[in-house]
């Protein structure tokens, strides 16, 4: 898993160090970090509809490792963007925050992750209870922040932002199915309330 | 092979003598001297070992070439292998990946439209009267990207004069190639194809305006609108429509492609300004590529003592 999760931060290192990024290599590390950090959003969200349509229970433990490299590969991404594309200039960081509709919702997306990070540990998920997952939602709002960024940013071909709107409409359309095949079992089920209230479950 | 001096181009602009003597030379190497396209350049070259530190010593002395701002060139790598051209895909990398489809010869110019020279040439018959040269120009994209690129080409302006456009025609019309087999990604619906691009006449007619069949000296690569393409130096880079397959004059303004895909977004005219944003991004500053920190946009590109006179009493932020 770490070694997957890895791969193409390692793969981005070697190419930079040797040269082969091309002709705009700041543009190209900022956009396979933004791509690999949306791959990794969209895998962590796959973990529950994989879990019940397969029955496959164990998968379960990597979805916090996959969640914690989308936030790991999404910070990389702020930086390079702060730093090496914008040279720290604030006055421009700042004038993107605040005028650029796709650099707005992106900053939203990857601000709102920075709660889910930090409450990712064993010890916060039993701290925060049910109020764990309700927090741990955030993570549909800031991928969808993260696909209408994506969307906003390309000139004209539209292709793999539509690619990933897909992803995400067929993620939550299942989430909501569980949802609401669930509800009406609620009350009088105490094995299935047992497993929302599992943390694990969401 | 004459070297027109226009007052309105700076010197600098111009091939530097020593390169230009030079190339002649390696031109002469090749038993071909005088004036033509170098688009016999590289085909001698290819099948000609001997000729290679002649090629070479004529490469070296592009590093010392500057911009009329003294800007380094960029490379013939950074020029050949970034850039876009949709006909072959929309990364950046694509071009140089894909356009190996693209058959620019033998290739045919068609004039049409408001002008007495109506008809249908082939490019060599076309190019042949031209008065060739080097040309170093700033190249900046609408996606706030640049480069220093030293084109080889003609004054559009000696094409407009052999056609002799009539009284009405007010603007010049240009069509690129549309071919499913030689350029593939017109299957997709990025863009409305074939790629048209337009000037006002008295634009096309400024002296800084080229039609271009080489770089770097050499043969214009597929990728980079082979055999014939546009440059306006002061425009936004989608304005050099590449592999031109026709030229119109007409009474009434051509829509070009991007006008025509976004028109909230991409106007007739695209002066580089960065005063005035793209709605989703700044056009204050721009990467020139090889260089870590974003420097400030000029007004018309660097060219506005040549040609901020076009556009007097014209609101730009309207004529975008
Ligand atoms: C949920 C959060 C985010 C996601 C999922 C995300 C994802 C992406 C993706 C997929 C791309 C395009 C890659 C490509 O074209 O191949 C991209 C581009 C970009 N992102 Fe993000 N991003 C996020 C947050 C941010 C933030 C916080 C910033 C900076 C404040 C940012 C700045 C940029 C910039 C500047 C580009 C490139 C724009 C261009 O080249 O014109 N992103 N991002």
């Amino acid at each position: 898993m770490w070694l997957g999760g890895l791969t193409p931060a390692t793969w981005l290192a070697w190419r930079f160090v040797t040269g082969r990024l091309g002709a705009n290599p700041i543009e190209e590390i900022l956009h396979r970090l933004g791509g690999t950090a949306l791959i990794f959003l969209l895998a962590t969200l796959s973990v529950t509809p994989i879990r019940s349509l397969t029955g496959w229970n164990s998968i379960i433990q990597v979805r916090r490792t996959l969640g914690l490299f989308s936030f790991f590969y999404l910070t990389m991404h702020f930086l390079v963007y702060a730093i090496l594309d914008q040279t720290l200039d604030w006055e421009f960081i700042i004038e993107d925050l605040t005028e650029r509709r796709y650099i707005i919702v992106g900053f939203t997306g990857w601000v709102l992750l920075i709660p889910l990070a930090v409450t990712s540990t064993k010890k916060w998920i039993r701290k925060l209870g049910k109020r764990w997952q309700r927090l741990h939602r955030l993570v549909y709002i800031s991928t969808a922040l993260g696909v209408a960024h994506f969307y906003w940013q390309v000139k004209a071909d539209t292709y793999w932002p539509l690619v990933a709107t897909a992803v995400l409409v067929a993620l939550m359309l299942f989430r909501f199915q569980i949802w609401i095949n669930r509800r009406p079992l609620d009350p009088g089920s105490k094995q299935l309330k047992q497993s929302v209230n599992s943390p694990k479950d969401l | 092979m004459l070297i027109k001096r226009s007052e309105d181009i700076p010197s600098s602009d111009i091939t530097p003598e020593s390169t230009y003597l030079n190339r002649r030379k390696f031109i002469a190497g090749f038993g071909l001297g005088g004036a033509l396209g170098s688009s016999m350049i590289r085909s001698q070259f290819d099948s000609a070992k001997v000729l290679e530190d002649e090629f070479s010593r004529t490469q070296k002395d592009w590093s010392r070439v500057r911009s009329d701002l003294d800007e380094e060139l960029n490379s013939y790598e950074d020029v050949t292998t970034y850039n876009n051209f949709y006909e072959f895909g929309t990364g950046k990398d694509d071009p140089a990946k894909n356009s190996h489809t693209l058959k620019p010869h033998p290739w045919n110019i068609e004039v049409d439209g408001l002008c007495a020279k109506r008809g249908t040439y082939g490019l060599e018959e076309f190019i042949k009267p031209r008065n060739m040269e080097d040309r170093v120009y700033r190249l900046r994209c609408v996606e706030a990207w640049s480069m220093v690129i030293p084109w080889y080409g003609f004054s559009l302006k000696e094409v407009i004069d052999w056609a002799e456009p009539l009284g009405s025609a007010r603007y010049i019309e240009f069509t690129s190639l549309y071919n499913l087999e030689q350029m593939p990604m017109q299957r997709s619906f990025v863009l409305e194809w074939p790629y048209v691009e337009g000037l006002r006449l008295d634009e096309a007619r400024h002296p800084l305006t080229i039609l271009v069949t080489g770089v770097y000296g050499r043969e214009l690569p597929n990728q980079n609108g082979a055999p014939l393409r546009l440059i306006v130096p002061w425009k936004y880079g989608f304005k050099g429509i590449k592999s031109i397959v026709k030229i119109r004059f007409t009474e009434t303004q051509p829509l070009n492609t991007w006008q025509q895909s976004t028109p909230r977004e991409y106007g007739f005219y695209a002066n580089v300004n960065p005063g005035v944003d793209h709605p989703r991004w700044s056009q204050a500053r721009e990467r020139r590529l090889g260089e870590l920190r974003k420097r400030p946009t000029l007004m018309f590109n660097g060219y506005g003592e040549q040609v901020a006179n076009l556009y007097s009493g014209m609101d730009l932020r309207l004529n975008f």
